[in-house]
């Protein structure tokens, strides 16, 4: 009898942290999964291509990486009861505060245009002409937004992570060799030695792992949903979860591309789709809706990270719980980003390329200041308390932003000059 | 014209309200920003170059 009272004190306990949970996940697991948006697909696409399964121990790595670095947002957007914006411009300043919210824009802006590019080639698959697409998601995430609560918003929006995982079946249904997988794959190696191709794809793995846009986005939403100082456990927990599911969902990507795309060259993931659907129809279909959706989830978070940013410093109302007329340029903000980003693919001999590759050079300028920022942020004492950082939690963290900050710089000048590292 | 100075008046509040940094600006700190104005400064110098050698 006092068996069975444990167990079900037990069951109570633990039934009663998952409900715990279920009330506080959302920001973590939407801005993880978000991050595999449509540049991520491609760079994880292009990797199983070109390198097999044999870079699957990288990714791996990737899991501490994005939880370290985003699980500080969840501390000080709970504890601030601020975003990151508004966090930058009260401690250290206007000028820097100009700096960031500007780059932001900037940063933002030019990944929505990938993004659309990615919706717009992942639907043309199904012969959706590209101006349709435009419409139609300019459209959904509106009426996504205008519903006045961030509480359907964030249900919404974790319903289309829930699509994101439509790697996994497609996974499956290449039938990969298994022990390939775990034989190449688990076990850290570089497929032809260290070469200029192996890191620009190693750099570009870490960049589209850790963006300006998340650490934005994280910590306005952990606020505009109420998070407290007591929930930054679940908190914390959300966010490591949504770090394995983001790797997860990378390394089905690869283990598809690897299986069916081994050799061949990508250079996006609509390519991928397209000549996957000559192998197997049902597995291109999957790549092309998971290509879209990513880049959906992608224009929902980061059209929201730049709105919120701009609310803060700007003083206007800027909560998803708010309606249009109590915050009217929050919403005007969110529309005029997404209808404008989303009008640059329409454009005949619009630069995308070139688009593309500045995203990448202006990321890295605010990239590394954002994370300097966090990591001051976070030893402040006098406003973090309890929950500053310890000393074991700063080595981790000044070691993983130290890496991110050489290998994005990297990247980025190696997208400047391209022969530099050749 | 009106919005324009409305705009203006705004920025010129937001810079007023956060004139002066609240975080304690400790070595550790004033370093780190140190070093990323430099960071900044070599990287704009490299934009400006390539938008130079480009055009």
């Amino acid at each position: 009898m006092d068996f069975f009272s444990v167990l079900y004190y037990r069951f109570k306990k633990v039934w009663k942290s998952i409900r715990l949970y279920l009330v506080i996940a959302g920001p973590g697991l939407v801005v993880m999964i978000a991050d595999n948006d449509a540049g991520g697909i491609t760079t994880y696409a292009a990797t199983g291509a070109k390198y097999g399964y044999h870079l699957i121990w990288f990714l791996l790595l990737l899991i501490p990486v994005a939880y370290y670095v985003q699980e500080m947002t969840v501390r000080l957007g709970a504890v601030t009861k601020r975003g990151h914006a508004e966090a930058i411009f009260e401690s250290f300043g206007a000028f820097w505060g100009w700096f960031s919210l500007i780059d932001l824009m900037f940063v933002d802006w030019l990944t929505l245009v990938t993004e659309f590019v990615g919706m717009t080639a992942a639907l043309s698959i199904f012969g959706v002409p590209a101006w349709l697409t435009v419409i139609l998601v300019v459209l959904l995430m509106s009426i996504i937004v205008l519903n006045g609560r961030y509480w359907t918003w964030e249900k919404i929006a974790l319903g289309f992570c829930l699509l994101n995982l439509i790697y996994i079946p497609a996974a499956f249904m290449v039938n990969p060799s298994i022990a390939s997988i775990l034989g190449q794959g688990l076990i850290p190696n570089l497929p032809g030695g260290f070469n200029n191709e192996l890191f620009f794809l190693l750099m570009a793995n870490i960049g589209t792992t850790i963006a300006p846009w998340m650490l934005f986005f994280q910590q306005s939403s952990v606020v505009d949903k109420g998070l407290q100082e007591k929930d930054i456990k679940m908190g914390k927990l959300d966010t490591f979860i949504g770090s394995i599911i983001t790797v997860a969902v990378a390394i089905f990507i690869v283990i598809v591309t690897g299986t069916l795309l081994n050799g061949a060259p990508i250079d996006d993931a609509a390519t991928a789709a397209r000549m996957l659907m000559k192998t197997n129809h049902y597995i291109g279909a999957f790549m092309a809706i998971g290509l879209f959706d990513a880049g959906l989830l992608g224009a929902i978070c980061i059209s929201l990270a730049s709105s919120w940013a701009f609310g803060e410093i700007f003083g206007w109302a800027h909560s998803l719980n708010t309606k249009v007329k109590e915050a009217p340029w929050f919403y005007i903000s969110f529309f005029i980003t997404l209808a404008t980003a989303g009008v640059v693919p329409l454009i005949p001999g619009a630069p995308l390329v070139l688009i593309t590759l500045f995203v990448q050079v202006v990321a890295v300028t605010l990239l590394p200041a954002a994370l300097v920022f966090l990591i001051l942020l976070l030893n402040d004492k006098k406003t973090m308390g309890e929950y500053a950082n310890t000393p074991l939690q700063n080595i981790v963290s000044s070691l993983i932003v130290v890496m991110i900050i050489i290998l994005s710089t990297l990247y980025g000048i190696s997208a400047l000059f391209p022969n530099l590292f050749k | 014209m009106r919005m324009l100075k409305q705009f203006i008046r705004k920025i010129r509040e937001i810079n007023q309200r956060y004139a002066k940094p609240k975080i304690e600006m400790s070595k550790g700190v004033s370093f780190s920003l140190a070093v990323l104005r430099v960071y900044l400064f070599v990287l704009v110098l490299l934009m400006i170059y390539k938008f130079i050698t480009v055009l």
